[in-house]
């Protein structure tokens, strides 16, 4: 119910399964910007180097509804204790592809 | 940079708050009952007290905190650990374990202490701790205080919890999931016999949080564990004193062998001064009218909760999820539900302010809390008068107020 509040519907919702489907860097990048839009402040468009919580009009409780969406897209786990060490966009990018090469 | 300018933005809203003549932070010039007080000058109603059962003025309770307060003094002025542990404390813990049918109980200072504490020394290094989304801030800051992994998991989703256990299933480490009989904002009830069955599949603990729960659920007033029919699966149940029973304190109790260990380990519960005499006698006078007169009174609860839930459904407000000692009622935006709080103030009723960041899902709420001692009367003047307000407010449209009164 709370995570459904500010989010879009997004296109590609299957969750990603199989170790075969490795998911390129740009499209992790690319689902994680289309969570982000909601929270753009200008016309400035979100980049790998967007720092989410100065960049963005987003709280820490969103932050932490968009990883949790992101464990069920790539059937990961991203502990808390890891999201207050990740700033940028290409930094939550990384801690996704790390989980999912680990998988 | 000064100490305090990390707090410019919060202080600033708050001061510009203050300047339009609304000050959120209410005092209670003197509390006359259970269901009134005197605020501003004025005779006001309380709507938003946690007081379930009206027990804080219990003559029995009161009787039995004085007679402690004569005869033990005032304050035990040291920890459990020390010189803190009174016959009294002792006897407290022993009647909660046997309520709940269980073996072990620890009772703490505070029910915030009893999370804090508890859940963050449940679990260590190596172990995961999976939480429910909507926790309460006690639960989110034993995760800051716990060396153990953090999983979040969907508010009241037993799909969300499953995925992650799973998961997590190849994983050494014991697993902690951690939900709570009624969230404190919406009122809504946790899923809890899917949360138990998934939980146990996986090979992991169970604690449930019944803050707002002992007393009004449950054939016994044991909680949600009781209602669900899980009391004997589920591993830790903490619960408050400062709710139903009418002062303020908390407990875990336990079957698990071990659990004792908890008091040479947990530092919200060494470090810090027992309850007073007059606290834990209250309480365990408390807890006797629960066993004895609990069914009454939780009948009496349930009939207020119909009253105001139902009547504002029908005046149109939107309201959370489910019947509960808890009814929230969900506003447009945090400046339309500051002004309505402060208008139903101004006309004598209490409830609390909720906004974000301490709701769920952004929403800005006025959150009513129902008590046995409440009259029927009581509460049918406050849809009277929060529905009048709101109208004033834009927030109810007319045409459906005038349908309901048709």
């Amino acid at each position: 119910m709370r995570s459904a509040h500010k989010f879009k519907v997004y296109d590609f919702t299957d969750p990603v399964t199989s170790d075969t489907d490795l998911p390129p860097r740009e499209q992790v990048v690319a689902e994680i910007v289309q969570r982000l839009e909601p929270f753009r402040v200008d016309a400035r468009p979100i980049t790998g180097a967007t720092v989410i919580t100065k960049d963005l009009n987003i709280d820490s409780l969103a932050v932490m509804d968009m990883v949790m969406e992101l464990e069920d897209r790539f059937d990961i786990s991203i502990p808390l204790n890891d999201v207050a060490e990740i700033h940028t966009v290409d930094e939550l990018a990384e801690a996704v592809l790390r989980k999912v090469g680990g998988r | 940079m000064g100490i305090f300018d990390r707090y410019r933005p919060l202080l600033d809203s708050y001061q510009a708050m203050r300047a339009t003549g609304i000050d959120p932070l209410v005092t209670m010039e003197r509390v006359l009952s259970p269901t009134e007080a005197i605020i501003n000058g004025r005779k006001t109603l309380l709507v938003g007290t946690n007081n379930y059962f009206g027990l804080t003025f219990d003559q029995e309770c009161i009787e039995a905190a004085v007679e402690a307060t004569r005869a033990e003094g005032t304050g035990t002025t040291g920890s459990r650990m020390l010189n803190g542990t009174y016959a009294q404390h002792a006897a407290l813990e022993r009647e909660l374990a046997d309520f709940y049918g269980m073996k072990h109980c620890m009772v703490t200072t505070t029910g915030y202490q009893a999370n804090l504490g508890i859940i963050s020394t449940l679990v260590g290094e190596g172990d995961y701790l999976v939480i429910d989304a909507d926790s309460h801030a006690s639960i989110y800051d034993a995760c800051k205080q716990t060396q153990a992994t953090i999983i979040r998991f969907k508010h009241n989703d037993p799909a969300s919890l499953e995925a992650r256990l799973r998961r997590l299933k190849d994983q050494p480490g014991n697993k902690l999931v951690v939900v709570e009989g009624i969230y404190s904002m919406l009122g809504d009830t946790a899923p809890l016999k899917a949360f138990v069955d998934i939980t146990k599949r996986y090979g992991g603990y169970i604690l449930v949080d019944e803050a707002h729960s002992l007393g009004a659920l449950g054939e016994h007033g044991r909680g949600l564990v009781e209602e669900a029919g899980v009391l004997e699966q589920v591993d830790f149940v903490v619960g408050t004193f400062s709710k139903t029973l009418g002062a303020v304190g908390g407990f875990c109790v336990s079957s698990h062998d071990g659990f004792e260990a908890l008091r040479v380990a947990t530092r919200a519960y060494m470090f810090t001064a027992s309850l007073p005499p007059a606290v834990v006698a209250s309480v365990r006078a408390a807890l006797k009218v629960v066993r004895r007169d609990g069914a009454a009174l939780r009948a009496r609860l349930w009939e207020n909760v119909a009253t105001l839930y139902d009547g504002l459904a029908a005046a149109g407000f939107r309201l959370g999820p489910e019947h509960g000692p808890v009814v929230a009622v969900l506003m447009p935006d945090q400046t339309t539900t500051i002004a309505i709080w402060h208008a139903l103030l101004e006309a004598g009723i209490y409830v609390n302010v909720a906004v974000p960041p301490a709701t769920p899902g952004g929403l800005c709420l006025l959150r009513c809390s129902l008590s046995a001692a409440h009259s029927r009367g009581q509460l049918q003047h406050v849809v009277e008068t929060l529905s009048e307000v709101a109208q004033r407010f834009g927030v109810l449209e007319t045409a459906r107020k005038r349908a309901i009164a048709g």
